[in-house]
């Protein structure tokens, strides 16, 4: 397991980016893919200054979506082992060592983050809580898939899961889906206690609160109608 | 009287949009005979609104407009249902377009 890659999901991040980038490198981790989604700020310019490659969504296309994107991307490059982060600075990218670890021993082909494992030391507001401690609960339903926290954007995976996994939504019902997968693609999966970092930034710009967790529901619910 | 006027106005307004549009060659014609003759219903119907009594009747629903009602609410929420499936299509084809050309200016 050498050629690690990371992908990272950014739209109109400008400010963040920059120090995101900086905490990977520092860490250790070369291969930093950095997906636009169609950002009217500085997103991109910031990231190619730091030396990343930058995938460029020229219209605004969702999170998911991105995060595709920027899997493709480096599953075409040869990488051994995928990461996704999120762009706002929220994660901490020290987790990323033993998400890496548990897919490159073997112990699973998909590591995901919790915030609500014992050891995770995530200051999670008490709304944010509520909305995702319902969340992993439809999850459970849903998928049959019982996780601690069921939309934690920080995760990694194996090549060969990165290239079963199918998932179709382009917006923040891509956590959910990827549970989905995980289900049906017959991956086996751990999950690993991480830190997200809840600070004035992120809750202002993060689309995690009770309303668009509700829409989050209503993708979920029309995916299972429709598909 | 108002009904009627309101009617065939609206039925006419309907239709000379259809027509425009057939004549784009947007609808096919088998789609502008259908829009046509649900207008010509409406006209009908507003001239003799006793005949929906006819079709309530039939279903066991005590007034004609009532059947009027449940059958527009029931195909409306069906045409959304469509223009719901059909968005979400486009939606996945121009993020397949956008990252495809993502992928590509990667590859130069």
């Amino acid at each position: 397991m050498n050629k690690l890659m990371i992908v990272v999901p950014a739209y109109n991040e400008a400010v963040k980016i920059g120090a995101v980038i900086e905490s990977l490198k520092k860490e250790g981790f070369q291969n930093i893919i950095v997906v636009d989604d169609g950002s009217t700020d500085k997103t991109a310019e910031t990231a190619r200054s730091k030396g990343v490659v930058v995938l460029s969504h020229f219209v605004n296309c969702g999170y998911g979506a991105a995060i595709t994107t920027g899997i493709k991307h480096a599953v075409v490059q040869g990488a051994d082992a995928i990461a996704t982060f999120d762009a706002d600075g929220q994660h901490v990218s020290s987790d990323l060592h033993k998400l890496f670890e548990i897919v490159a021993k073997g112990e699973a082909d998909i590591a995901l983050g919790s915030r609500f494992l014992k050891q995770s030391k995530s200051n999670v507001p008490l709304l944010r809580k509520m909305a995702l401690k319902a969340g992993r609960m439809i999850v459970w339903a849903f998928y049959g898939v019982k996780l601690s926290d069921a939309h934690s954007g920080l995760r990694a995976m194996s090549r060969e899961a990165a290239e079963k996994i199918d998932v179709k939504s382009a917006h923040m019902d891509f956590s959910s889906e990827i549970v989905d997968q995980i289900k049906k693609q017959k991956l086996r999966w751990k999950e690993l206690p991480v830190t997200v970092r809840y600070t004035q930034y992120s809750i202002k710009n993060s689309k995690q609160g009770p309303l668009p967790a509700l829409k989050i529901f209503s993708q979920m619910i029309w995916r299972k109608l429709v598909r | 009287m108002a009904i009627q006027v309101f009617a065939i106005a609206m039925a006419l307004f309907a239709i000379s949009r259809a027509y425009l549009r057939l004549r784009e060659k947007k609808l096919k014609p088998f789609e502008f005979i259908f829009w046509t003759l649900l207008w010509l219903v409406v006209v009908f119907i507003a001239f003799a609104p006793d005949v929906t009594f006819f079709f309530s009747k039939l279903v066991g629903i005590e007034r004609g407009i009532d059947i009027i009602i449940y059958t527009s609410i029931i195909a409306l929420f069906y045409l959304m249902f469509r223009l719901y499936v059909k968005l979400e299509t486009v939606e996945q084809n121009l993020t397949k377009i956008v990252r495809e050309l993502a992928l590509r200016e990667k590859k130069r």
